[in-house]
């Protein structure tokens, strides 16, 4: 540790405050307005950099880093070039409420906005995107913004803040001093609840004859999963989970219903259509989630807690909205509960749905099904893992079939729908969690979006399972070309393009296996999990042209869902 | 309906940006927009005059508070407040038509404020709607150039309180 009231450069300072922070790791990528910033790494040993292929791969091992271990996630990129490959990343963390730090070179103050050599302006490319930004022009004010910004990262609704370092100010020195507390003057989150909302929420709950608890990310952000089961097994509430809000209660339970929305379960659509009361906890009423808002919870008395007020009758108009953080209000919502609700005839009829229209997958002679290797997967690992998957149907079918049992172990981008997240957000994890399985689920589209990771994760011999679901398809896309698009099925075969991914693999250094066979799955599972010491990948060669069901079409009300192919059959 | 929000922020870099980077993002109307000092050091007054249903009112105030550098939001609409307009008007006139144009500016208070001998600028204030009486009235003479601030405006009586800390 350097004495307070010393001299020290910008440079010194940004790892003096990072070790105020306790960060342990930067996922970065050096270059020329970041250099000063390098050099001094070069002698430190409090946190270790990892260095990835593309500034992209970063930004999601920083989001992956973060939803493993609701830590704030830290980048260090480059100015221009440099900034903007972490756009989408930002705009992935900004979606999903992730908390990062992303920090980025910037051309020398007085060469600001004179087209300089690799000069983007950052800060507002990023604004519509951030929580918050900062331009810190002078050496001075670099150890306040950046303990801010840590702050406002990690606080009330979680985000992304993007801190851009010009050159000079890193050059320059001042006196050193660790920042006091600081205040920023109309920041501050409502953590409590407003205690008369939730006597309301908890008696109108009690006297519910039809509850449904619907379950957000932010039940998992605010660390509220012990106060959600407490709540939900002492009255015996159903629960249904949106896609961040998976693993905020054990998927195995009797009580969960799996998760709702576009492709969510029967059961738990008929039970949002049904419901007569409905909890919202820590989730935004999503359009996947609601369909059509009309349609949505039509008879239900709605109430929702959320850390945000915007969220709070944005999309949809609730009865009762509090505004504060998951795990103190479900705290004291349990706490006011006097008596418990009668829902003996509720769980008959949810039952019956359950009964009505399980999720099934046939096993024929088409080939080999994804549900299929994705249920192995949850079995042989228990619902112990923690599961990263892309976008498209393997990220649905993952959501379906994978029976989480833990919080921070599915991580998935949801909101921006970013194909690509899964190879570094997976490497991200695999640095903190190290007593699980790290499994990294891709499609072939996808998988090729980050595939330079791939040497990331070999280079630090992380233990992570890279599956390729490979259906020789764009498959979401594909799926909605056959069903809404006249089967046209335009840019999404990817039959005749498809590299070699196993030879792609071998040659990043991985070993790597494939398969069209079911009953080679469960052995290559096996074997891949017993690998420790480095990652491995898994090709499994699905059927070319499934779809993901149920499916509620855009728009739809959900008691349009579509149960099963070519013939939709219209339900209720 | 119309609303007049006025919002208190941080004299910070790019907080005036983010206040209209929220608008478009979310797709908001802005009908004027006008920023200025106030009686506190580093902290700035936004007026902005915006529609919207119930809902999109709510959600504008919501999303002006999220905003780290935002110290206060006041939908002034729902309250007994002034609204305040300046435009600089410049008006063409002929021969024997200046006295007509001085007469228009008296009845509507307004200052003649520059002068050559083909045009007349005026300044005058009031609330936006006085503003476009004096505009139709002087229309027939011929408009050369308008600029308007944009509605500024405040609570009548009581006083607008920041919490202790921010003060200093
Ligand atoms: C960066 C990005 N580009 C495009 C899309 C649109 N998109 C959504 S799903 C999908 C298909 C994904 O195909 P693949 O990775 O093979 O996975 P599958 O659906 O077959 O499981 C596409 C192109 C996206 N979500 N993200």
């Amino acid at each position: 540790m350097k004495p307070a009231n010393t001299m020290l450069s910008g440079a010194e300072i940004f790892f003096e405050c990072l070790r105020e922070e306790k960060v342990e790791f930067i996922f970065g990528y050096p270059g020329g307005a970041t250099l000063k910033i390098y050099e001094k790494l070069h002698d430190i040993d409090f946190l270790q950099h990892i260095l990835s292929r593309h500034e992209q791969g970063a930004t999601h091992m920083a989001e992956g880093y973060a939803k493993a271990t609701g830590k704030v996630g830290v980048v260090l990129v480059t100015s221009g070039p440099g900034a903007t490959n972490t756009v989408t990343g930002i705009a992935d963390a900004y979606m999903d409420s992730v908390p990062l730090v992303v920090f980025t070179g910037q051309v020398p103050t007085a060469l600001i906005g004179n087209d300089a050599f690799q000069e983007a302006d950052i800060v507002g490319i990023t604004r519509p995107i951030t929580k918050h930004n900062f331009l810190v022009r002078d050496v001075r004010e670099l150890a306040a913004t950046i303990k801010k910004a840590f702050y406002i990262a990690s606080s009330g609704r979680p985000g992304p803040v993007v801190v851009d370092l010009p050159k000079d100010m890193l050059n320059s020195s001042c006196m050193y001093q660790p920042p006091e507390d600081f205040s920023i003057p109309g920041y501050k989150p409502n953590y409590s609840g407003h205690p008369n909302q939730i006597k309301k929420a908890a008696s109108i709950l009690a006297d519910a004859r039809r509850p449904l608890l619907y379950v957000g990310g932010g039940v998992i952000m605010s660390g509220a999963t012990a106060e959600l089961r407490e709540l939900a097994e002492k009255n015996n509430l159903p629960i249904t989970m949106t896609l961040q809000g998976l693993g905020a209660f054990p998927g195995q339970s009797e009580q969960s219903l799996g998760m709702l929305g576009m492709h969510g379960t029967y059961v738990a659509n008929q039970a949002v259509n049904n419901c007569d009361v409905l909890l919202a906890l820590g989730a935004r009423f999503d359009d996947r989630v609601t369909g059509k808002i009309s349609a949505f919870a039509p008879d239900a008395y709605k109430i929702h807690v959320d850390i945000d007020p915007t969220a709070i009758d944005k999309n949809i108009i609730v009865d009762i909205p509090i505004v504060g953080d998951a795990k103190r209000v479900i705290a004291e919502l349990s706490r006011a509960m006097h008596k418990t609700p009668r829902v003996n005839e509720w769980w008959q009829q949810l039952n019956g749905w359950r009964a009505e229209c399980p999720l099934s997958y046939d096993m024929d002679s088409s080939g080999l099904k994804t549900e299929y290797v994705l249920e192995t997967l949850s079995d042989l690992t228990r619902g112990e893992a923690v599961v990263v998957s892309d976008v498209g149907q393997h990220q649905m079918w993952v959501a379906q079939y994978y029976k989480f049992n833990h919080p921070r172990s599915h991580l998935s981008s949801g909101g921006l729908g970013t194909m690509g997240f899964s190879v570094p957000a997976a490497i991200g994890a695999a640095f903190a969690v190290k007593d699980r399985p790290v499994i990294s689920i891709n499609g072939d589209g996808g998988f090729q979006m980050n595939i330079q990771e791939l040497v990331t994760a070999r280079a630090y011999k992380l233990p992570i399972i890279f599956i390729i679901i490979n259906n020789s398809f764009l498959g979401m896309v594909r799926q909605w070309q056959e069903l809404f698009h006249d089967e046209k099925y335009s840019f999404t075969d990817l039959r005749d393009s498809n590299p070699d991914f196993v030879k792609v693999a071998r040659a990043f250094g991985l070993p790597a296996y494939t398969t069209d066979r079911a009953d080679e799955v469960e052995g290559l599972l096996k074997n891949a999990l017993n690998h420790r010491q480095g990652p491995v990948l898994l090709e499994f060669k699905v059927v070319k042209e499934d779809m993901v069901f149920p499916m509620v079409p855009t728009g739809a009300s959900i008691s349009d869902m579509i149960v099963k192919r070519l013939n939709p059959q219209r339900m209720v | 309906m119309k609303h007049i929000i006025s919002i208190h922020v941080a004299n910070t870099f790019g907080a005036f940006d983010r206040v209209a980077t929220m608008f478009s993002a979310k797709g908001f109307n802005i009908h004027s927009i006008s920023i200025g000092e106030t009686e506190i050091k580093d902290i700035s007054r936004m007026t902005i005059v915006t529609s919207g249903d119930g809902q999109i009112i709510d959600q504008i105030v919501k999303q002006l508070h999220r905003l780290i550098d935002t110290i206060k939001v006041v939908d002034l609409t729902e309250h007994d407040h002034l609204e305040r307009e300046l435009a600089l008007i410049a008006v063409n006139y002929k021969k024997g038509q200046l006295d007509e144009v001085k007469n228009i500016c008296d009845i509507f208070r307004g200052f003649v404020v520059d002068i050559n001998n083909k045009s007349v600028t005026l300044e005058i204030t009031g609330p936006p709607a006085k503003i476009s009486a004096a505009l139709n009235v002087l229309a027939p003479f011929g408009i050369k150039e308008i600029a308007r601030s944009g509605t500024i405006a405040i609570r009548r009586g009581e006083q607008v309180s920041y919490p202790k800390q921010e003060v200093a």
